[in-house]
């Protein structure tokens, strides 16, 4: 008799969850320790669907025809000097703030899916979790390497990993990431496979790949090509994920629904980085951020949260607030960088006249009235030889570590704050997402590192501003910060193009 | 003769990062090295994990250990992730090549009834210790220190993958792709006796906390001997039984056993010569985990190898190894 032979799906269980089995000498619980302390039920780890069928072989084999080619570009991009192709030097501000902001949350992304794809109980979660691992290992390597090009020629690449670690405003994405990862396992699936890869991943990746293509920088945009069926791999591990926690228990509904709440909120503030990047670093605009949010968030998202109902899931907290914040985020924030611009590891200037115009368009309900007043005045002082830079060190939000500079959606001339009491202190909030989250987690929050009481408590290396920027930071004053007017980067831009190189 | 292009020359500000700088000195770095240092975060960790609040997220003291700076293990390989695929891509071409010689040929056909019983017994069931070793070097990943070993043990761990599943494919060829081999050998692994103290081994291992300890115990002990009694011993065997042909689907492994073994001696010389208590330390683990490992091969080596003298021809490579090493003296 001939046996029946497997179809694909078949085959790849037999490839893969089938190499698992049943301990019946050691303790499988001490093997996959992780996996209850959450309340999350798994009642049968079989009824998990392998959300891509990629073996080994086909792997290594997609994925170094990728790389080649990848490589190939980047070494034709530095041979011919293709930074000088970008559209202005103000542009490479942008992809400072990636790699040192974006690129060592790729490597705990690799680490992160490392652990879960460790501990996991479940072969064929498993192996999905090691695969996106690696690619994510491949996402930090090739964007150190697109960027390897642009650090010998500009200022503020050079110590990027080193100012993750401490910088205060890479707290935000820092915090964002440590806080997943120090989560269980299916918490760190739902806040970065569901929440951020599924969800959000088109208002973060696709914005700087976006803004590369737009803005002439042949190697980030070629890396981002590259990168997208493995984002797309990423983004059906993360509608997966949730259906199986949806339909293996009723019980995981209200936890999985809290998380979106959290990462949902978490992420939309990590957002605002991206938010002012499109609105104001970006010298050719892609879409506004207020369009990438309608775009993105409420039309794509909109209708997966109406396919989701069915499990009894509904539109994360605190989505109306988003409605009112997209107005106003990406200017506020920008704000925040420009008068900080003293302490930030790239260059801040104020959008031109044609900028500003190209804003009044996007923001007809809000830019002129709210915001082009203050970009007028400042540059004024500005033309005066006054370039404004705040003196103070901000206050933090405990909970996203960005300096309080949101206002109320209501009444953008008031700046929003929240406060919590947990044994006995304060704490400070941004706004009702930021001081619910806190709520929800008082002991977790509490431990955050931020940077500007750390810097009061005298643990960065010294007591003035300027101490901390050059010797716990490594920034090297006068270069990497400031005004992108009268920078190096600009000298050395406008030597290029009047010698006739660029 | 050569030919020059004239290309517009810009003089760089920098050859390189920072943090290479620092190591390296002021001079255009390689690419491994500019995707390997330092990339994971040091300092200022937010919270501690749920799941381990008795570390930082990453922490040194997850294993006895003790290195100066983890980013001296690095890879002889020079392995980053484009260098890594690109090279398994080659050894993935030739080995599908040799599979569908194999297919085409029938030369499932041609295999003794003894061979093929033979693979399906003791060959066969080895996918399932290639994926502890899985699980074991994702341990290491996840709890290691530094890229430059976190980053090698991944590869290590995606490698252990694909070698289960070639010989999950060496199954799919003995039964015409119906997968009753590896149910077959499942049982073996699951219920013959022979099999279970490499079981019960495997299922201890998974449950040890040291990740360094886990990845001597794995990488070290078990892969030297196991790797040499069943890639070289049983395949000279098979050979005599009329089974050449199987060398064909097991050639990945071996090819990979040596690529990987270089890593692994590198790394562990270096782990062995920084310190009396690293090499004490790894001397002690090694010992634990032969005695048990050889006594869990005892039986199946017993059943699947007619030479009494098989399980002393490996320990005494092992041997060799660890003196190699500096492990032993």
């Amino acid at each position: 008799m001939v046996a029946k032979k497997l179809n694909l799906k078949d085959k790849y269980r037999a490839l893969t969850r089938d190499l698992d089995w049943d301990y019946d000498y050691a303790d499988r619980k001490k093997a996959f320790p992780y996996e209850e302390f959450e309340g999350i039920k798994i009642t049968d780890w079989s009824k998990w669907e392998d959300p891509f069928r990629l073996t080994m072989d086909a792997y290594w084999k997609y994925q170094a025809e990728k790389e080649k080619k990848l490589y190939a570009i980047f070494d034709a991009f530095s041979q011919n000097n293709g930074h000088l192709n970008v559209s202005d030097a103000r542009y490479v501000n942008a992809i400072k703030v990636f790699l040192t902001g974006v690129s060592p949350l790729e490597y705990q992304a690799f680490q992160g899916y490392a652990h879960v794809g460790r501990q996991f109980g479940g072969a064929g979660a498993r192996v999905a979790c090691q695969m996106q691992s690696i690619d994510e290992l491949r996402h930090v390597q090739t964007q150190i390497h697109a960027m390897s090009h642009y650090n010998k020629f500009f200022d503020g690449f050079q110590d990027w990993t080193h100012m993750h670690d401490r910088v205060w405003y890479l707290s935000v994405p820092k915090s964002f990431f440590d806080d997943a990862r120090s989560a269980g396992p299916f918490e760190f699936l739902i806040a970065i496979s569901f929440s951020f890869e599924y969800v959000l991943t088109n208002l973060l990746f696709v914005p700087f790949m976006s803004g590369a293509a737009h803005n002439g920088d042949m190697a980030t945009c070629t890396f981002g090509f590259s990168a997208q069926s493995d984002e797309a791999r990423h983004m059906t591990l993360g509608l997966e994920i949730i259906k199986f926690l949806l339909e293996q228990h009723e019980d995981n509904v209200p936890i999985v629904q809290k998380w979106i709440d959290k990462w949902f909120w978490r992420g939309t503030r990590l957002l605002a980085i991206v938010a002012m990047m499109m609105d104001y670093m970006l010298p050719n605009k892609v879409m506004s951020w207020k369009e990438a949010w309608e775009v993105y968030f409420e039309d794509a998202g909109g209708a997966l949260f109406k396919d989701l109902a069915r499990y009894g899931i509904r539109m994360p907290k605190f989505v109306e607030t988003t409605a009112k914040e997209k107005e106003h985020i990406s200017h506020q924030a920008w704000w925040i960088f420009y008068t900080h611009g003293h302490a930030a590891g790239f260059h801040t200037s104020i959008p031109s006249a044609e900028e500003m115009d190209w804003l009044s368009e996007k923001y007809p309900d809000t830019f002129d009235k709210y915001y082009r007043p203050r970009w007028e005045l400042a540059k004024e002082m500005e033309d005066r030889g006054e370039r404004f830079y705040t003196n103070g060190l901000p206050q933090l939000c405990t909970t996203c570590q960005i300096p309080m500079g949101f206002t109320e959606m209501d009444d953008p001339t008031q700046i929003a704050y929240r406060s919590s009491d947990f044994e006995g202190e304060k704490y400070h909030f941004c706004s009702d997402g930021c001081k619910h989250i806190f709520d929800e987690e008082p002991e977790k929050y509490v431990q955050s590192w931020l940077p500007v009481h750390q810097i009061y408590q005298g643990n960065c290396g010294g007591a003035d501003v300027e101490t901390v920027l050059r010797e716990y930071y490594k920034m090297n004053l006068g270069e990497d910060n400031m005004d992108f007017k009268g920078s190096p980067d600009e000298k050395r831009w406008n030597e290029w193009k009047s010698k006739g190189v660029a | 003769m050569t030919i020059e292009i004239k290309t517009a020359t810009l003089q760089p500000i920098r050859n390189t990062f920072a943090n290479i700088e620092r190591r390296f000195g002021d001079k255009p770095a390689s690419r491994y090295q500019e995707a390997t240092y330092d990339l994971q975060g040091e300092t200022n960790f937010h919270y501690r994990p749920l799941w381990q609040p008795q570390y930082e997220l990453n922490d040194k003291s997850r294993t006895q250990i003790k290195m100066e700076d983890w980013y001296d293990l690095k890879d002889p390989r020079q392995f980053y992730y484009g260098t890594y695929v690109q090279q398994r891509a080659k050894h993935q071409e030739a080995t599908e090549t040799n599979y569908s010689f194999f297919d085409k040929r029938g030369l499932t056909e041609h295999l003794p009834e003894e061979v093929k019983s033979h693979l399906i017994t003791y060959l066969i069931p080895l996918r399932h210790v290639e994926h502890t070793a899985n699980l074991n070097n994702m341990y290491g990943c996840a709890f290691g220190y530094g890229t430059a070993i976190t980053q090698a043990l991944l590869y290590n761990a995606m490698d252990r993958l694909g070698n289960a599943q070639y010989l999950s494919r060496i199954g799919l060829l003995l039964d015409g792709n119906s997968s009753e081999s590896l149910a077959t050998a499942k049982q073996e692994w699951l219920k013959n006796p022979a099999w279970q103290g490499m079981r019960a081994l495997c299922e201890e291992m998974t449950t040890v906390e040291d990740w360094f300890e886990v990845f001597i115990a794995q990488d070290l002990v078990v892969d030297t001997l196991v790797f040499n009694l069943f890639y070289e011993q049983l395949d000279q065997k098979l050979a005599v039984m009329g089974g050449r042909d199987v060398a064909l689907l097991t050639e990945f492994m071996q090819v990979w056993n040596k690529d990987s073994s270089r890593w692994l001696d590198s790394v562990l010389k270096t782990v062995a010569s920084e310190s009396e208590d690293n090499r004490a330390l790894l001397e002690e683990w090694v010992q634990q985990w032969r005695v048990k490992t050889l006594a869990a091969l005892r039986p199946v080596i017993a059943a699947m190898l007619d030479k009494g003298d098989a399980l002393d021809i490996a320990d005494a490579l092992l041997e060799a190894r660890l003196k190699k090493i500096g492990i032993t003296r």
